[in-house]
């Protein structure tokens, strides 16, 4: 049990490290190391973990949760957790305390308004990926515009969006 | 589910100052407890991705951040390694608390959807095979996908109207790299960051 558990924490440890660009930028990574190299799951189970990990609501992180819950248990989803979010939180928060000491240096409005820019760029490059993996019907598509339109022109909660989706979806009409 | 009466975030609205964007004047720095508390409810929200639900409450309903800086966090936040809402909550808790309210943003982003997740990993088996379940989950989804959208547009906007020249093109070629070629994002980042800075800084000069 501590060896598996040791062998979460070092595996999860790194692959938090290198994460750039959030989680789903790293579950291909998560995938062939649980599933392919310690078998620890099937491609079936992990797809299932996935899912979950996707619908419910909070970060899309804890798939890294499920993933050390299913290998040990309640242990296992504490510590693949704490490594995958602990040490990477270090490293932002030293990285903020000095680009705010920095406030008044001359480089820092280009830089910022560049990566802002890049920054649109790719949550644009989200919503396409996104949208092209999930509205794949036309009733589908109609929900993605319609809550695009709802959410941009008006200040309602979103949340009126989802239950209507999941209301039309349940009744089978999507 | 709220941790505040509806309402609540517009009476707490500065009053003295005058709203100089149409978002408005911003709220009074949060306490280490309301971080905790909004920051729950971000997670509580966020089905289908929890960006979109981040801007919608730190910037549309709690007034903690404008619009540019909610961007600007962000943009910061994706080039560091680990989750970008986890590294959100710390620059933000950091922001108003130092460590501590890092802490308590943090907490309140991961507890709660850390112990629904371990139930509903628990309960899958018993009803991943009904058909009406599945397809509420799909019609979910889709909306996930369009709130996305939108976000998209709105972090969009107020850029393209203030830098044209040197805002658009970098989106849309940040756009094609990363949705149409589906370069994987590292070396996008490394290509695009660079070009962007020099970008903004000419047209600044």
């Amino acid at each position: 049990m501590t060896i598996l558990l040791g062998k979460l924490a070092w595996r999860f440890l790194l692959l938090g490290l290198v994460a750039i660009g959030g989680a789903n930028a790293v579950v291909p990574e998560v995938h062939r190391y649980v599933v392919e190299v310690e078998r620890w799951m099937t491609d079936g189970e992990f797809a299932a973990l996935f899912a979950i990990a996707n619908a419910a609501p909070g970060p899309n992180f804890l798939i890294v949760t499920l993933v050390g819950w299913h290998v040990a248990g309640i242990p296992g989803a504490i510590v693949t957790t704490v490594v995958t979010i602990g040490p990477t939180g270090l490293i932002v928060y030293g990285v903020f305390h000095l680009w705010n000491r920095m406030r008044n240096a001359p480089w820092r409005a280009p830089v910022q308004i560049g990566l802002s820019a890049v920054t649109v760029g790719l949550v644009a490059a989200t919503a396409w990926i996104l949208t092209l993996a999930t509205a794949t019907s036309l009733q589908l598509a109609a929900v993605a515009l319609a809550t695009a339109a709802v959410s941009y022109m008006t200040r309602l909660n979103p949340l009126w969006c989802f239950a209507g989706a999941a209301a039309l979806g349940g009744a089978g009409l999507l | 589910m709220s941790p505040h009466p509806p309402g609540a975030e517009t009476r707490r609205v500065a009053g003295s100052e005058i709203p100089s964007d149409p978002e408005g004047a911003l709220a009074p720095p949060p306490s280490p407890a309301a971080l905790f508390l909004g920051f729950m409810r971000i997670a509580a929200l966020s089905f289908g991705g929890v960006l979109p639900w981040a801007r919608f409450v730190l910037v549309e309903r709690r007034r903690w951040l404008t619009g540019d800086e909610f961007t600007e966090t962000l943009a910061l936040c994706q080039l560091l390694p680990g989750p970008n809402i986890v590294n959100m909550s710390v620059a933000i808790g950091a922001r108003f608390h130092g460590a501590r309210g890092s802490l308590c943003a943090v907490l309140g982003l991961v507890l709660l959807p850390l112990v629904v997740v371990l139930l509903l990993a628990t309960a899958y088996d018993a009803f991943r095979d009904v058909p009406a379940v599945a397809r509420a989950l799909n019609g979910m989804a889709a909306a996930a996908a369009g709130l996305v959208i939108a976000m998209a547009a709105k972090m969009a906007w107020p850029m393209l109207r203030r830098r044209p020249w040197s805002a658009a093109p970098v989106m849309a070629l940040t756009f094609v790299l990363v949705a149409l070629v589906r370069l994987p994002l590292l070396p996008v980042v490394l290509i695009m960051a660079p070009i962007a800075v020099a970008a903004a800084w000419r047209v600044r000069a």
